[in-house]
């Protein structure tokens, strides 16, 4: 086994040793992400979809889209929802079974940047077929494949890639019988922008962006922003039983607004399908 | 949505996607693909796209499962929300679980399970894409996986679907021929000893059409076996490669 839940004390003494030094286990700084490739529409049955490779994690991200209610209290508005699976294959220390409370709190995280940025607008009457009866809801499906470390930013970030190249059947409406038929012919989700996530983690009285596997265990809380290509701040979670201090609450939202661009920067140059669709020990 | 199909066999003899009636589908492997897994596989098939990550022999938790005298195997093939046409539920089916317990049957025929008594050997498999013939892609991945993580075994296990469309016997079914052809017949075995450990079929088929098909998929098998053999030597030869290459840079 090459990855436990648990840090041994030599592990966390390692750790802590090299951030007294100003250093990292893979040289970074400590507001230094590691490198991110994404490839845009890498499964054919779904909707849209990305895989990312961020450091060493592994992420899969597919959306399908189908017809179905809307919510009663929004009866013009498609709907999205956000899953995450934590399976067994990316990690020896996950379990098989349904979502347990940190998938569903990671789903959540990564739910709310996408639904609060109202970056894909709900209310566009694109995805409204028929008001107060039949709605576009779409299923944000992301898969984690290998466990390296920060899986709400790399989540996020594949979740976001999979809606920028999504594209929905148009439909054709029988007025008489409300009767809706797909038509072959698709259309791109409408999409305003994007909105990206940056975690950072504590460990002792350090803070450092894009924590690592073994940072990730050795952390004592998390802090995770999400801000949109306007510069809005549309999501933010604390996690774990460490705290942090307001100043240093001030000083990462201040790094993650100027950090932000270039992953946003990222998501568009990958929007669109590429010729080219290759990773690092994957083809498609 | 889709234009209605008339025929599986084009006028000029070959299948819908230009394959003649015996070939298979272009398919890759790739081992070692996952860091935190002790074995893992990536493989493509046609247009699926299958994942497969092997942990063990390992201790085995809950401790009431295990055997006294051997290590259990645990196989969980699961298809992906995203993987079919219409999303499927995150939870599995039933035809998940069929083919989980009849995958780890065969896999369990080539480990030697007496040699890890009271441990355990999970493999889990998630199909990405799905576009027929996933079960004999799984399995094709499984064994890979097996071997990539270095557990012993008695040889590798090599699946390929025949079936049927138009009255002929096909090697390799592709999703649409799988749903719109007479029959399906998934197969897999140890390619060298030649001993079958998986056998299904569904649809109908005549005593003459199923030795037929036999005779195809083991002819198919040889092939894909022949790709498997060299994926796991891919690994090493890169192992080999850059250790050269470090020896070279120490002179």
């Amino acid at each position: 086994m090459r990855s436990n839940e648990i840090i041994g004390n030599l592990e966390r003494r390692y750790l802590t040793d090299l951030l007294a030094k100003g250093d990292r286990k893979d040289g970074r700084g400590f507001w230094e992400g590691r490198q991110i490739q994404i490839v845009p529409n890498v499964i054919k049955k779904a909707e849209g979809s990305a895989m990312v490779r961020w450091g060493e994690t592994v992420i899969l991200a597919g959306v399908k889209a189908q017809l179905g209610s809307p919510f009663p209290d929004t009866p013009n508005d498609g709907v999205i929802t956000v899953n995450i699976e934590l399976s067994p294959i990316s990690s020896p220390s996950r379990e098989s079974g349904p979502p347990g409370p940190e998938a569903i709190e990671m789903a959540r995280v990564v739910d709310r940047g996408i639904r609060e940025s109202k970056i894909i607008p709900m209310d566009d009457p694109k995805l409204c077929v028929i008001p107060g009866k039949t709605v576009w809801i779409l299923f944000v499906d992301i898969y984690v494949l290998d466990d390296g470390g920060n899986l709400i930013d790399a989540s996020a970030i594949a979740a976001m890639a999979a809606l920028a190249n999504t594209r929905f059947n148009k439909v054709s409406i029988d007025e008489e019988t409300e009767e809706v038929t797909l038509l072959d012919e698709t259309e791109p989700l409408p999409r305003k922008g994007c909105v990206v996530s940056l975690t950072y983690a504590k460990i002792d009285e350090f803070i450092v962006y894009d924590p690592d596997l073994i940072e990730d265990r050795g952390k004592s809380a998390r802090f995770s922003v999400a801000i949109t290509n306007e510069g809005l701040v549309c999501s933010l979670q604390k996690g774990e039983s460490g705290i942090f201090l307001e100043e240093e609450i001030l000083s990462i939202l201040e790094k993650a607004a100027s950090q932000a661009k270039k992953l946003h920067e990222l998501i568009e140059q990958n929007s669109q399908v590429t010729e080219l669709k290759e990773m690092f020990r994957f083809d498609f | 949505m889709s234009e209605e199909i008339t025929s599986l066999i084009l006028e000029d003899g070959r299948r819908l996607d230009g394959r003649e009636l015996h070939e298979l589908r272009p398919i890759t492997m790739r081992t070692g693909v996952l860091d935190r897994a002790d074995g893992s596989c990536y493989l493509t098939w046609g247009n699926n796209k299958i994942i497969c990550a092997v942990y063990g022999p390992r201790e085995l938790h809950p401790k009431h499962l295990a055997l006294p005298d051997r290590a259990i195997v645990r196989v969980e093939y699961r298809l992906a929300t995203f993987s079919v046409g219409e999303r499927k539920s995150p939870a599995p089916r039933r035809r998940e679980y069929e083919l989980s317990k009849i995958l780890a049957e065969s896999v369990n025929t080539i480990l030697f399970l007496e040699k890890f008594p009271t441990g355990t050997i999970d493999i889990f498999i998630t199909v990405l894409d799905a576009d027929g013939g996933t079960r004999c892609a799984a399995l094709t991945a499984a064994s890979l996986g097996l071997a990539d993580a270095g557990i012993p075994m008695r040889g590798l296990l090599t699946g390929c679907a025949v079936g049927k469309i138009e009255g002929k016997i096909v090697v390799d079914l592709s999703d649409i021929e799988d749903k719109e052809g007479e029959g399906d017949m998934p197969v897999a075995m140890i390619y060298n000893s030649g001993e079958l450990t998986l056998l299904q079929c569904d649809g109908n088929f005549t005593l003459e059409e199923i030795e037929e098909g036999l005779k195809l998929s083991k002819t198919a098998i040889g092939q894909i076996y022949q790709m498997q053999r060299k994926a796991l030597l891919a690994k090493y030869s890169q192992i080999k490669e850059s250790l050269d290459e470090l020896g070279e840079e120490e002179e």
